[in-house]
């Protein structure tokens, strides 16, 4: 398990332990996280699993490529370090990993 | 939440893909944990079927004798959809044939496809395109039979046709469109050959269907409920008996003037919970769905937002990457729905425009300098 940090739209924060190889969509939906809707599932179809990584995670997780990358452009507030969180699969590298959840999404 | 299923609410796109082919575990398939129906004071009923209605005592009653009356206040049908079934002489269901809807008929075809060397699908819709795509991903050879004159004739338009007959006839899929079965053929309860209109045979192992989704509305029929092809609902999803509201596969929603039923996640979703919250907050405006779609085949994302019903003209504008395709429905001067194909740029723009009234014209579609970006 590993240690993911979840920032609601309204600010609070939810820590919660996430299993390798699933992604961070996932451990949100799973544990009733707000904010993240996941329409597609993971499929990266939707766009409604946007967040932002916290300072200096982008660096671990890597930016996003292809059709995430063109779905994030006209994503709900796109930033520099948004990333559809159906594309972060779970690692032990990802301990401690803060994702920030917008207000709305696309 | 009473469901006949022994599973809790669960995805079913990914039936048709990465579950059939075992990369995805069946938990990772299910809505929600166990715990967050507990935590939020929802009884899940599992394995239980619904009888019948009673209005008047507004109860529903269930299968298996024991406990078998719920009351309600309110009472949702979210009961989907069913597949239709084949109807030719020769057809052995189970056997060597089926159709697949839920998580036991994807477990049951999973244990066949790894002993199958020739799959026959029937139906070029977009769960028959998925299972031929899955199949030949698994090495199997497949041919796709489809009765009208092309595939995807219900839902799209002959340019998206075309790109996907092009997509599979390239990854190896025979595609046979514009024939019927005469019959099926071979061992007993074991068919081996598909009978042809125009007196041609198709051996296989195992045959799929994939010729439609019937709605579940035995219950709202017997319960004297309008149904119409679907149960008929209002903008804010009350059948006939306001006491009784219908969302999803099963419910036949207004739409422009018209009654439509919706076959997509993004509408259950969001039909369902317009409906909770009227529920809950009486008065507010009625339901406008905003429907999008997705299929996966083999490297093809296909991406379509709106609707094209009533479509008069469809605009082709080829994408930035190879294989990238965007068809643009427009009735009229109005853009109305967008099959983006490799393009989630365009599927992006015209999922934001269909939700406001200026849209760029066809005019605008056709022309290659044009930048949907910048409008």
């Amino acid at each position: 398990m590993v240690k993911i940090i979840y920032v609601e739209p309204d600010g609070t924060e939810r820590a919660v332990d996430v299993e390798e190889g699933h992604s961070v969509m996932e451990g949100a939906v799973s544990n009733g996280i707000r904010g993240i809707i996941a329409e597609c599932g993971g499929a990266c179809s939707c766009a409604t699993c946007h967040a932002y990584v916290g300072d200096g995670w982008l660096d671990v997780i890597g930016a996003p490529e292809g059709d995430e990358a063109d779905m994030l452009e006209f994503a709900h507030e796109p930033q520099a370090n948004s990333r559809l969180t159906c594309q972060i699969e779970v690692t032990e590298a990802l301990e401690g990993l803060r994702v920030l959840i917008p207000d709305e999404q696309a | 939440m009473i469901g006949d299923e022994v599973w809790p609410p669960y995805q079913r796109p990914p039936l048709s893909k990465k579950y059939l082919t075992g990369e995805l575990a069946r938990e990772r398939l299910f809505l929600k944990p166990a715990k967050a129906y507990e935590e939020s004071d929802i009884e899940l009923v599992l394995g239980r079927r619904v009888m019948g209605i009673d209005r008047e005592a507004r109860r529903v009653l269930l299968n298996g004798g024991e406990g078998g009356d719920v009351a309600y206040d309110t009472l949702i049908l979210a009961t989907g959809g069913s597949p239709r079934q084949p109807d030719r002489p020769g057809v052995t269901l189970p056997g060597n044939m089926f159709t697949l809807r839920g998580i036991a008929d994807a477990d049951a075809m999973r244990g066949r496809l790894e002993s199958c060397q020739n799959l026959l699908v029937v139906g070029g819709g977009y769960i028959g395109l998925e299972l031929a795509a899955v199949a030949r991903r698994c090495g199997l050879k497949v041919t796709l039979l489809e009765q009208a004159s092309r595939i995807l004739g219900r839902v799209a338009c002959a340019e998206t046709a075309d790109y996907f007959r092009q997509l599979h006839t390239d990854n190896g899929v025979t595609i046979r469109e514009g024939l019927s079965i005469a019959g099926f053929g071979g061992p007993e309860r074991q068919p081996s050959f598909v009978g042809l209109s125009d007196g041609g045979e198709v051996p296989f192992d195992l045959a799929v269907f994939g010729i439609g989704l019937l709605p579940n509305d035995t219950l709202a029929r017997e319960a004297g409920l309008e149904c119409d092809g679907g149960i008929v609902v209002d903008g804010w999803g009350r059948t006939s008996d306001p006491d009784i509201r219908a969302a999803g596969d099963c419910a036949r929603l207004p739409f422009q003037g018209h009654l439509i039923r919706i076959e997509s996640v993004h509408n259950a979703i969001a039909q369902a919970e317009h409906i909770a919250d009227d529920i809950l907050r009486p008065g507010g405006e009625a339901y406008t769905p905003v429907p999008w779609f997705w299929s996966d085949q083999y490297d093809c994302k296909l991406q379509i937002t709106g609707l094209n019903l009533g479509f008069t003209n469809v605009v082709s504008r080829p994408g930035e990457k190879p294989g990238a395709l965007s068809n643009w429905y427009f009735n009229g001067q109005t853009m109305i729905a967008c099959d983006a194909m490799n393009d989630a740029r365009s599927f992006m723009l015209a999922k934001r425009w269909l939700t406001v009234s200026d849209r760029p014209g066809p005019e605008m579609v056709a022309d290659p300098s044009w930048n949907p970006a910048s409008f």
